[in-house]
């Protein structure tokens, strides 16, 4: 009897073993690593187009909301070629994270779902990733706006 | 030297954002809810100007700056109109980002169609 349960539990483990062993593993600093220097670049870009607007006699503060915009046409272009996907799948919050990702969402959604109309499909759900973004965004902006009026 | 603080900043940011992805539960969507909530809360605090001084668009590019802007937007409007410029101050800065996702999104929609 006790033989049984010690062959029991020596299959149990060797079970355990053999999972522990096939599990993918989190490939935690890989992505990491990816994530890094993906994003990074994407904010070189981004440098690089600042610059720009700063050399033109723009201030940091003035060059930054075109300089947004700018990276956002580049990632609905980059997106539209299919260019953003392979970034996505390649290198994650490296392409997520970056306002180029906010733009791929929107894009993404708005192709997605032409085929579902153009008022309902495209317009409807171009705002389906990026919407609770700008809804939390927003909503945070005016609560710290009143919080600074009323302290002030 | 701008172009490396931009690089190691926002490579950092997006870094901790696949770290979020791969140790926790939360959803790349809630992730950048996250950073763009954490970049308008660190705005109000002013220590996000601080930090795109430094970084430039290290800060800027990544969600988070998206965040920032919105308060700067509304810290800066408010301060002119009052409690009107709460809700005009929103789109001061990000108005025009938002204008071209829609008008570009749109254009760019009609045109291409996905991959698969």
């Amino acid at each position: 009897m006790a033989n049984k349960l010690d062959e029991e539990q020596r299959k149990k483990d060797a079970y355990q073993r053999l999972v522990a062993r096939k599990k993918p593993k989190p490939r935690g600093f890989r992505n990491f690593v990816v994530a890094f220097i993906v994003g990074g670049l994407i904010c070189v870009v981004g440098q690089v187009v600042l610059s720009i607007f700063i050399a033109r006699g723009m201030s940091q503060d003035q060059a930054a909301a075109p300089t947004l915009a700018v990276m956002i046409f580049i990632g609905a272009l980059a997106t539209g070629l299919g260019i953003y996907d392979y970034l996505g799948e390649f290198a994650g919050a490296g392409a997520a994270v970056p306002i180029t990702g906010f733009s791929n969402t929107i894009v993404a959604a708005a192709m997605d779902f032409k085929r579902e109309g153009y008022v309902l499909g495209m317009g409807a759900k171009m705002f389906l990733i990026a919407g609770p973004v700008l809804v939390f965004g927003i909503i945070t902006a005016i609560f710290v706006g009143a919080i600074h009026l009323l302290t002030s | 030297m701008m172009y490396l603080m931009a690089f190691l900043v926002g490579g950092l940011i997006c870094g901790i954002g696949q770290l979020i992805l791969d140790y926790t539960r939360l959803t790349p969507g809630h992730m950048l809810v996250g950073f763009t909530v954490a970049g308008a809360l660190l705005g109000g605090l002013g220590v996000y100007e601080r930090f795109l001084k430094v970084a430039g668009a290290g800060a800027l590019v990544p969600v988070s700056g998206f965040g920032a802007s919105l308060v700067r937007g509304v810290l800066v409007e408010s301060g002119r109109l009052g409690w009107i410029g709460l809700f005009t101050g929103v789109f001061e800065f990000t108005g025009l980002g938002l204008a071209a996702a829609v008008f570009f999104g749109f254009l760019i929609a009609l045109i291409f169609n996905p991959r698969s």
